[in-house]
């Protein structure tokens, strides 16, 4: 398929008819509805799963998902998740969980948000969430820590009850460390 | 036996001081255009001799954007790798996507479902709608029509929430994977797609309208940087640079991958192989490519879209949450990534700027141990010195727009 150069007449030689044409192009588009947003006032609405900043998420029970597998730091393309692996402070019998991190840190000047730690993260604890404008005025601002990880994070109800049960938990279950429907008292902390 | 080899690597400040030394005959000066300059598209440098008006010779000087992605590559799984693809031609990052994705696969020797194959197909042909919307408005910007750039990078907002639908991110999209897709297609996409698809042909003929009887247009480009057929092949262009020189050559006919055999839809060709006819090739690819994902869009097949590949394609989270078994092959699949085999393999697909290739170098394992990439734009843009030559200095922006080359690409 050919395609067809275009050659002109007369007329359209004269730059007359271009001028008008133009003209009722653009004349056409200054009624119609404004495209521009004004951005820092008018946020724009977010499409789909937008990869935004990852976070850490605890479950409805206020525990640290995370376990420390290190899965996201090894995939995570430019390297901009540091892991310091380390046991939960208490061990709890509720959970067959023994390890949280100790510390879990994102470099946000470094995160690209290609959503990989999201994706392979076996326990569903890391997610991207919508926030899209990260600023700071300082490197270490933007370090995000566990901590900070976790406030931006919140609680995320888990698909499935992994820890303990299979599907939901019966109604009316104790919180505590709860072990044949007794509690248990605490093993001593270290290993 | 060792062997020595001397390399000479002269910067182009030195270029221009050797030309103003042996060449500069009272009349001749060296301009340096870039490698800032807004008609360079990023940051490209040439050095020109003038004389007056005239460019009698063009050095072009490219590398300011290097990352070194090729390197990059081989210290990293094959699907680690696919973010730095978003990085190569920018404007279309889910076509760069599309074709890695379909590379690795050809190494390892699998086949991807049709579904994931005719979402891929939306994908290239959004990212090539994308990619010539900015070129031919940036093209149409630098000579001079201001009006055409506002209105076709509308249009490109649009495909940006598209991807931003379809994958969560508007430019670093990471769409594929090996064997299949990060995400199948959200229900939300079609009547979204069907939309755009239905609202860009007015854009098209607007852009038509204000262009393409343009006396003014038709002079700065007609004529301008003329590329004979011969000289298009010997300095191996692609895509539309080659098709605007009368070359029917385009893979997804000539080599068919990717479902692509199942489409109708023409190859525009130019006559002359001067700018007004790489505009005009660019003009009705756009038209073709909505052909074609309207046609995807009704002979969407539902199904898998990820490959049953269990050894390369990561299982189902939630059989990861419940499985034992699954989540050890997710723990491989991730950490020591896909077990490629050993061998050798080149594939080339029809990027919106002409052909992407990756030649894998493969000795197993899932890490390749040289990747190379054939970015179109760093062949395309061998082409500048020749057809330089002999025109007016303002005549550089024409001819830079319709090569319309990306230097995230070239430099890699």
């Amino acid at each position: 398929m050919q395609v067809q150069r275009p050659k002109l007449t007369f007329w359209e030689r004269t730059y007359i008819p271009q001028i008008l044409k133009g003209m009722w192009i653009t004349i056409r588009h200054l009624p119609m509805k404004k495209f521009t947003r004004m951005y820092p006032e008018e946020k724009p609405k977010l499409l789909g799963d937008y990869r935004g900043a990852p976070t850490l998420v605890k479950d409805p029970e206020g525990r640290v998902k995370c376990v420390s597998c290190q899965l996201c730091e090894f995939v995570c393309p430019p390297k901009a998740i540091r892991i310091t692996p380390g046991f939960r402070a208490d061990q709890a019998f509720d959970s067959n969980v023994e390890k949280e991190p100790k510390e879990f840190e994102i470099d946000m000047l470094r995160c690209i948000y290609c959503g990989y730690c999201e994706e392979v993260c076996p326990e569903e604890a890391i997610f991207l969430k919508n926030d899209f404008a990260i600023t700071g005025y300082k490197r270490e601002e933007l370090r995000f820590n566990k901590q900070k990880l976790l406030e931006l994070g919140g609680v995320q109800p888990d698909s499935i009850w992994k820890w303990k049960y299979k599907g939901a938990p019966p109604p009316g279950t104790p919180i505590g460390p709860v072990r044949d429907g007794k509690p248990v008292e605490k093993k001593a902390a270290g290993h | 036996m060792a062997t020595r080899y001397e390399m000479e690597m002269i910067d182009s400040a030195a270029r221009a001081h050797q030309a103003f030394e042996e060449e500069l005959h009272g009349e001749k000066l060296i301009v340096n255009m870039g490698p800032s300059h807004p008609s360079t598209h990023g940051v490209f440098r040439m050095v020109l001799e003038l004389d007056g008006e005239e460019i009698t010779n063009c050095w072009p000087e490219i590398g300011f954007l290097h990352r070194g992605d090729e390197k990059i590559a081989e210290n990293m799984t094959y699907t680690q790798f696919i973010p730095y693809t978003d990085r190569l031609d920018y404007l279309a990052p889910l076509a760069n996507n599309v074709a890695y994705a379909y590379a690795v696969e050809k190494l390892c020797g699998i086949d991807v479902p049709v579904r994931c194959k005719y979402i891929r197909v939306i994908c290239a042909e959004l990212a090539r709608i994308s990619s010539h919307l900015l070129g031919i408005g940036a093209m149409s910007m630098d000579i001079g029509a201001m009006t055409v750039f506002l209105y076709t990078f509308k249009q490109r907002e649009l495909i940006y929430d598209l991807c931003e639908t379809i994958c969560g991110a508007r430019l670093t999209t990471s769409y594929t994977r090996i064997g299949g897709l990060a995400n199948d297609m959200p229900e939300s996409f079609i009547p979204m797609c069907r939309k755009f698809i239905a609202d860009l042909p007015a854009t098209i003929d607007e852009t038509d309208k204000l262009l393409t009887r343009n006396k003014i247009f038709i002079e700065r480009n007609k004529d301008i940087a003329v590329l004979s057929r011969e000289d298009a092949i010997n300095y191996g262009a692609t895509g539309p640079i080659l098709r605007g020189s009368g070359v029917e050559h385009d893979l997804r006919k000539a080599n068919p991958y990717g479902g692509y055999e199942n489409f109708q839809f023409d190859i525009p060709t130019g006559t002359v192989g001067d700018c007004m006819d790489r505009y005009l090739v660019r003009m009705e690819e756009m038209r073709q490519s909505i052909r074609i994902i309207q046609q995807a869009l009704d002979s969407m097949p539902g199904g898998e879209w990820n490959a049953p590949e269990a050894k390369i394609v990561l299982p189902e989270k939630q059989a990861v949450l419940t499985k034992m078994e699954e989540l050890i092959h997710h723990f491989i699949n991730v950490t020591q990534g896909i077990n490629a085999p050993v061998g050798e393999v080149y594939f080339g697909a029809e990027n919106p700027k002409g052909e992407l290739g990756f030649y894998i170098v493969s000795k197993g394992g899932g890490t390749p141990h040289r990747l190379k990439i054939r970015a179109p734009s760093f062949v395309n843009l061998q082409l500048v010195p020749l057809l330089c030559k002999g025109h007016m200095m303002s005549d550089t922006v024409a001819i830079l727009g319709s090569l319309d080359f990306v230097m995230g690409e070239c430099d890699r």
